[in-house]
């Protein structure tokens, strides 16, 4: 690679640049297409809209809006909407409703008493253990994961999880202790936060819904330690 | 061009578009077009579950769009609910949309569209594409590009882009003829051809480039305003 081209690189991958689909993101044989992108001659072409990212060689799409396509080890949150002989059906906001089987359930739950354990309407935090076309299917073991109680959940996009809970979970940590709550963020766009009283509750819910309404702005968490700086004063 | 249009636009000037994106605070992804005095309104929802089950298919998503005019949009009360003019043009419009979209993604699922014509000055069909292109592309469902649409006509033996009912009614000379067409941003492709009228067919091509003349220009407002609803600057 010349200098030349090293240095365009560089100053591209700084402004990340908003495209829609069938947009020429970039153009140049150096270049591969990533996650949302395709090939078609020099160029390479969004099929996404969202903020196109260049890193290296790699250019990939990061979508601003969209439904939640489940993955393998995603931390979910759903509500339980039937209850079969083998587990318990999940609604977890995606095209296909999740199964959570009997023997995934942390503890013993004796076949006769599932709805004791948990009922249709619960909430619960979950973990996809495997995804396929025709079926997602959860598993409640593991820390952190269970049955939600108290507190109260609340929606966000969720292709704009990934900015929620920051780099190896920092935004979600400053939050956390800004409030006081504890805080579960769903890759499926849903969060449950539970505090000790209303207003810190209330308190984290915006600071969240902030940080989802701007994502595309660099610099995000000084930004929200200033919006909690504002937030206490007002 | 012999004829002089009455609102003295040239043969290949659209009418002033406008177009907004996330009108729809509840949709999955929303979009307002405008060509004019005709506005569209379209509303995204899904990728979700499709019921009733027995139209699931394992290999490919489902597009479903609807398409209807609201009674107060045009001059005579339209009768509200589905007519045999609505179902046509849902259906044409999901054939116009679905080569753009990744529909293979989406197994057993279904893609929801809601088009409703706000004010209707003709070429609805056409302005209900690009406010559907868009709301699709705000939903973030995969998209080999967007959809660009617009309406050729003919006054007399000239051609016209984008008509307005006035135009679409001169029955003068040849008639009228109207012949929306919906083409893949950036590309040659078509997804929708169709005609109301009388056109020698040696002169289709000359419809077809006439369309692809005018469509960079709606892919340029499609495009501003998807930008804009998310504050990334214009080029």
């Amino acid at each position: 690679m010349t200098e030349g081209i090293k240095e365009e690189i560089q100053t591209r991958a700084k402004e990340r640049k908003v495209v829609v689909p069938g947009e020429v993101v970039v153009s140049g044989d150096e270049y591969l297409p990533g996650e949302y992108t395709r090939r078609e001659g020099e160029n390479i072409l969004a099929i996404k809209f969202g903020l196109a990212d260049i890193s290296g060689r790699v250019v990939k799409i990061i979508p601003l809006f969209g439904a939640f396509i489940p993955r393998k080890n995603n931390v979910v949150i759903g509500r339980v909407t039937d209850i079969t002989y083998a587990g318990w059906l999940v609604d977890i906001d995606s095209a296909l409703s999740a199964f959570l089987p009997l023997e995934e359930a942390p503890r013993y739950v004796n076949r006769s008493e599932m709805d004791a354990y948990l009922d249709i309407g619960d909430v619960i935090a979950a973990k996809i253990w495997s995804a396929k076309s025709k079926s997602v299917d959860l598993s409640m073991k593991g820390r952190g994961l269970g049955k939600l109680e108290d507190g109260f959940i609340f929606r966000i996009i969720p292709s704009r999880v990934p900015r929620v809970i920051g780099k190896e979970g920092t935004m979600v940590n400053l939050i956390k202790d800004k409030t006081g709550c504890k805080i579960i963020v769903g890759q499926n766009g849903w969060i449950w936060v539970k505090g000790k009283d209303m207003d810190s509750e209330i308190k984290a819910r915006k600071a969240i819904e902030f940080v989802a309404d701007n994502v595309s702005i660099n610099g995000l968490t000084e930004k929200v330690e200033e919006w909690f700086e504002k937030y206490d004063g007002s | 061009m012999a004829v002089k249009r009455s609102d003295g636009r040239a043969f290949d000037e659209v009418r002033e578009m406008s177009a907004k994106v996330g009108v729809i605070p509840n949709a999955d992804g929303s979009a307002l077009f405008a060509f004019g005095n005709t506005i569209a309104i379209a509303a995204v929802y899904g990728p979700r579950q499709l019921h009733p089950q027995h139209m699931q298919n394992p290999l490919k998503g489902y597009l479903r769009v609807n398409y209807d005019l609201m009674s107060f949009s045009v001059y005579d009360r339209k009768r509200p609910g589905p007519s045999r003019r609505s179902s046509e043009i849902s259906k044409v419009t999901e054939w116009a949309l679905s080569p753009a979209i990744y529909l293979e993604q989406f197994p057993n699922s279904v893609i929801d569209v809601q088009i409703y014509i706000l004010q209707a000055d003709a070429g609805t069909r056409t302005a209900g594409i690009n406010a559907a292109s868009m709301a699709l592309a705000h939903a973030g469902i995969p998209m080999k590009s967007l959809v660009c649409s617009v309406a050729i006509g003919k006054l007399d033996q000239d051609l016209i882009v984008d008509l307005t009912k006035e135009e679409e009614d001169f029955e003068e000379g040849e008639g009228a003829t109207d012949f929306p067409v919906a083409v893949l941003a950036n590309t040659n492709e078509f997804s929708l051809l169709q005609m109301d009228g009388k056109l020698p067919p040696e002169r289709l091509n000359e419809v077809l480039e006439l369309a692809l003349k005018v469509t960079p220009k709606i892919f340029e407002v499609q495009k501003n305003a998807l930008k804009a609803c998310v504050g990334g600057k214009d080029e």
